[in-house]
């Protein structure tokens, strides 16, 4: 041990003395590794993570955008549901108020048609009765006067005498039938 | 290193500890020998270590791929270690950026120097020698110098050296304390704690892998076997050891840059 010590300290390695090449080795090499890393290495770095960051942002702003849309869609479609209801209602009350009014109105129709038709019958069977009562006047006048004729076995040919006779029965029946009818 | 100091031993049939002498290795370029440098093994590590972070650094960076790959994610987490952690942290949010290269630009180169000494085979720390060391703590001098009076003009002479709130009979030894601690000692710690550790480091492996061969082979006794392989398990440890010192004084080293700078910068001292 003694004898390194002694050897070293013989040599004059003075571990403190630098190598001046090696002082001036590192001096360059390190100033261009510096060089290189200011110029190159570290801007090539920071626009990555720029660049990252901003990917990443944007994503965010992408989705949080999808989302906004999202929401406003849903807004718009609920708003119209909600607008096609009441229309729906508004349509269905009309529909139900024009019914009605249909409903009356052909009611209405139908009671002055019934009315009318009543009145058409009514006037139509008074004039087929007063038909009926003049055709079967004469018809049962000369019927009668037929048949009397046979029964009595003359001709009652005098037409102006009979026709009194058959009126004045017929006139007879009549009042005979208004008194019993009343 | 184990080659060189064997013969010693072997020859002398005593065990010769490697000395300080047995870092500097010979050189490999012949010329420029008689100014008592020449181009050693030392240098040309450190040209390798700028090779070799320059390569790692522009090749992670260039891919810029949004979702990164394994390479490029080693990358960008050691940048983004001494940018946020170190840089960041020390120096605030509003003024980091500028200073970030330097940092990064320290920091790996720094570590990649000092794995030089575990490295198989290369197996040198190159901050274990002086002058990088040197080297590396003046550009950090020069430049927080450089920044203080950038930031404070000619006042940086009286923000740097005079603290506030001293009373005035303590103020001349204060400030004395305080340009020797500033302007001397600073760069001295910085740079000798740096090369301390890494040498200290070096001489344990070195003394260690010594002690063992000379305990296999030129011991010629029995109880050489199991004495040399208790110095390899001590040897292991100390080699992970020197592993975990050699990430920590790069970041020691980086950490302290930014101390420096932040006070260069800051406003008040």
């Amino acid at each position: 041990m003694d004898n390194a010590v002694i050897k070293a300290a013989a040599e004059g390695a003075n571990p403190l003395m630098p190598n001046w090449w090696e002082v001036l080795v590192t001096l360059a090499g390190f100033l261009i590794l510096l060089f290189i890393v200011a110029k190159f290495v570290v801007p090539m770095f920071e626009k990555t993570f720029e660049e990252r960051t901003a990917a990443i942002e944007g994503g965010i702003e992408k989705a949080e955008a999808a989302q906004a849309e999202a929401n406003a869609a849903l807004e718009e479609y609920k708003q119209q549901l909600t607008d096609a209801r009441t229309e729906a209602n508004r349509i269905r009350e009309e529909a139900r108020s024009e019914g009605a009014e249909i409903l009356a109105e052909l009611k209405a129709k139908a009671a002055s048609e019934s009315a009318r038709i009543t009145e058409q019958a009514q006037v139509q069977i008074d004039a087929e009765r007063s038909a009926a009562q003049a055709s079967l006047r004469t018809e049962v006048g000369s019927l009668a006067t037929q048949l009397a004729g046979k029964i009595v076995g003359e001709a009652l040919d005098d037409d102006a005498r009979s026709a009194r006779v058959v009126d004045r029965f017929l006139t007879d029946l009549e009042s005979q039938r208004a008194g019993a009818s009343k | 290193m184990i080659a060189l100091a064997l013969p010693t031993a072997a020859e002398g049939g005593t065990f010769t500890p490697p000395g300080l002498e047995d870092l500097h290795l010979p050189d490999i370029l012949p010329w420029g020998a008689e100014y008592g440098t020449g181009f050693g093994k030392q240098m040309l590590l450190v040209i390798l270590t700028v090779v070799l972070v320059s390569w790692f650094l522009v090749a992670a960076s260039r891919r810029r791929a949004m979702v990164p790959g394994k390479f490029q994610f080693l990358g960008e987490w050691t940048y983004t270690f001494v940018r946020n952690s170190i840089g960041r942290d020390m120096l605030g949010e509003r003024e980091f950026k500028k200073y970030t290269p330097l940092l990064v630009s320290l920091f790996l180169f720094v570590l990649l120097s000092n794995m030089m000494g575990s490295i198989p085979f290369l197996q040198i720390p190159t901050t274990s020698h002086v002058g990088t060391a040197y080297a590396l703590a003046g550009i950090v001098y020069v430049y927080w110098i450089y920044l203080g009076f950038k930031t404070h003009g000619v006042k940086y002479f009286k923000v740097s050296v005079v603290p506030s709130g001293v009373p005035k009979a303590f103020l001349i030894p204060v400030v004395l304390i305080e340009i020797v601690s500033t302007f001397l000692v600073r760069p001295m710690t910085h740079s000798l704690r740096l090369f301390a550790t890494m040498l200290s480091g070096h001489m344990i492996i070195a003394l260690t892998g010594a002690a063992m061969a000379y305990m296999f082979t030129s011991l010629g006794q029995w109880w050489g076997y199991p004495l040399g392989s208790l110095i390899f398990i001590g040897g292991l440890a100390m080699f992970l050891f020197e592993i975990f010192i050699q990430v920590l004084q790069a970041y020691v080293f980086t950490l302290l840059t930014a101390v420096y700078i932040q006070t260069s910068i800051s406003d008040a001292h």
